[in-house]
């Protein structure tokens, strides 16, 4: 077996034996169960589930990924005093650590729905849910081991992934607003369309938006991206736009790490 | 055998090693020594190649280590601190290695002779810390490989483990390996060396047995020697510094 593989192997394990990972697939069975439980109506849980899951999974994983990251230096430092390419190590450290962070998830919120017993249609849904919930995991833990690798500091690497989040979460849409209003004048869908690309979590939002038909919840830019591109388009195009968001922060940190010292 | 040659590295502005040059051979232990910040563990760090060097060259049985790694194979690493994937147990730790390295080992025997059979399926995190050092140690002689290279060994292990690895590290030597080993520790580099490095500044500020050592500082033993080295030197950085200084105003 490739180097590579087993240091995805061994990381998954060390990762998946943690209490963490366990809370973190506990915690969306829970949620997701209640949802499905008390709300009755299978899409208006999902719409509760993804606010959650776009708010919870970039989070959790940036947490993970920057503690992951500083707390194994020392064993990095070990692991590359053995005989194997760098590359292979931390790109298998990432891809371990986001296997099982994309697994607890999986499995948490697949769980809730085998107990739910839904439909065939349902589950479509949910898988949508589920891959972009996987594709944020990406982003952010990449996001994050790139920031880590950044900055020595480990009190200021958590902060600035933090406010990564922060931004793509909670400020990026103030912004956004702001924008709108300042230029209510001009044509501005070409623009929005530019700037939805600058955040993982809006283009999420859109792409299982598209494919829930629920209009009303698109908000500007999902009706944008609705209008401009129609939905099956639309969600091919924010769906690209996502791989871009995992490749682009994971190949910069593995070209870093190639040069850094340690 | 580790040759260097004219090995330069700085951090941003800050040299940390100026043209060291040197021969390590096999079948003899070398003791590192100098004060904190002279470029102990970067040059170490360099050879390992977790740092890579601005220039000159590394080369390791007649193998320029430069984009390289498969000379790793022939390396044992003993690092300072003892820190490993918290919930993989001691063996799987070992398994995990081998898998890497793709070669036999015979960590069993380490694992008697350190004592360790009762931890063999603790998770790590629940060692103590010499534990964990002992395991360290295990994995830089399992594999068997030509170079071994120690970083303050001795930290944290009780002293019969440290007598046991000592012990070890002669027998290693007598089969033909090079040793290679930084620590503050002067018994420990008066009982193991047959040569010290003493760096200072990035350079090679002396290279030779610890008898030629004392005697060239003229005192009575390696502690009073390295004191006097020490303090020379501090002196000498002193009056640079205080020159510089008389130069600016």
């Amino acid at each position: 077996m490739n180097t590579l593989f087993k240091i995805i192997k061994y990381s998954f394990y060390d990762t998946l034996r943690s209490w963490w990972a366990l809370f973190y697939g506990l915690f969306f069975l829970i949620i997701t169960t209640t949802l499905l439980y008390f709300s009755g109506d299978f899409n208006k849980a999902l719409v509760s589930l993804l606010n959650l899951v776009l708010l919870l999974v970039p989070l959790i994983s940036t947490v993970f990924g920057v503690m992951y990251s500083y707390n194994s230096r020392e064993f990095t430092e070990l692991l590359l005093a053995q005989p194997l390419k760098r590359s292979h190590l931390f790109l298998g450290q990432y891809l371990g650590l986001t296997l099982s962070l994309v697994l607890s998830l999986s499995l948490g919120l697949g769980a809730a729905f085998l107990l739910h017993a839904g439909s065939v249609a349902e589950s479509v849904q949910l898988g949508m849910l589920i891959l972009c919930g996987s594709l944020l995991t990406a982003i952010f833990t990449g996001i994050a081991f790139l920031v880590s690798i950044l900055f020595e500091d480990r009190i200021k690497g958590f902060g600035i992934a933090i406010l990564v989040w922060l931004f793509s979460a909670v400020i990026y849409d103030g912004l956004f607003l702001a924008f709108l209003v300042l230029f209510n004048d001009y044509p501005l869908e070409k623009a929005t369309i530019g700037i939805a690309l600058f955040n993982p979590i809006d283009l999420s939002r859109i792409m299982i938006l598209l494919r829930l038909e629920t209009a009303a919840l698109l908000g500007y830019t999902g009706a944008v991206f609705n209008k401009f591109f129609g939905t099956v388009p639309g969600m091919l195009f924010s769906f690209s736009a996502l791989l871009l968001w995992v490749f682009i922060p994971l190949l910069v940190f593995l070209k870093k790490v190639q040069r850094k010292d340690f | 055998m580790i040759e260097i040659k004219s090995l330069a590295k700085s951090f941003g502005k800050l040299p940390v090693l100026k043209e060291i040059t040197m021969q390590l051979e096999a079948g003899k232990i070398y003791a590192f020594l100098g004060p904190n910040g002279s470029g102990k563990t970067t040059l170490i760090k360099s050879i390992l190649g977790l740092t890579l060097p601005d220039a000159g060259e590394i080369i390791i049985d007649n193998e320029n280590i430069k984009n390289n790694w498969r000379y790793k194979s022939r390396i044992g690493y003993m690092p300072q601190i003892a820190r490993f994937p918290e919930n993989l147990t001691m063996l799987e730790l070992f398994r995990m290695t081998k898998d890497i390295r793709k070669t036999t080992a015979n960590e069993e025997d380490y694992i008697a002779y350190f004592n360790l059979e009762e931890s063999r399926d603790k998770a790590l995190k629940n060692l103590s810390g010499g534990t964990k050092q002992k395991v360290n140690a295990i994995l830089a002689l399992m594999f068997n490989p030509g170079i071994l290279i120690f970083d303050e060994p001795s930290v944290g292990l009780d002293p019969v483990s440290h007598l046991r690895l000592k012990d070890l590290m002669r027998q290693e030597r007598d089969k033909g390996k090079t040793i290679l080993l930084t620590t503050h520790i002067l018994s420990e580099v008066e009982e193991l060396a047959d040569e010290v490095i003493f760096l200072l500044e990035g350079k090679i500020y002396f290279k030779g047995t610890v008898k030629k050592l004392v005697e060239s500082q003229q005192e009575p033993n390696l502690e009073r020697a390295i004191a006097r080295l020490l303090l020379r030197t501090e002196k000498k950085t002193k009056s640079n510094t205080r020159k510089q200084h008389e130069y600016l105003i």
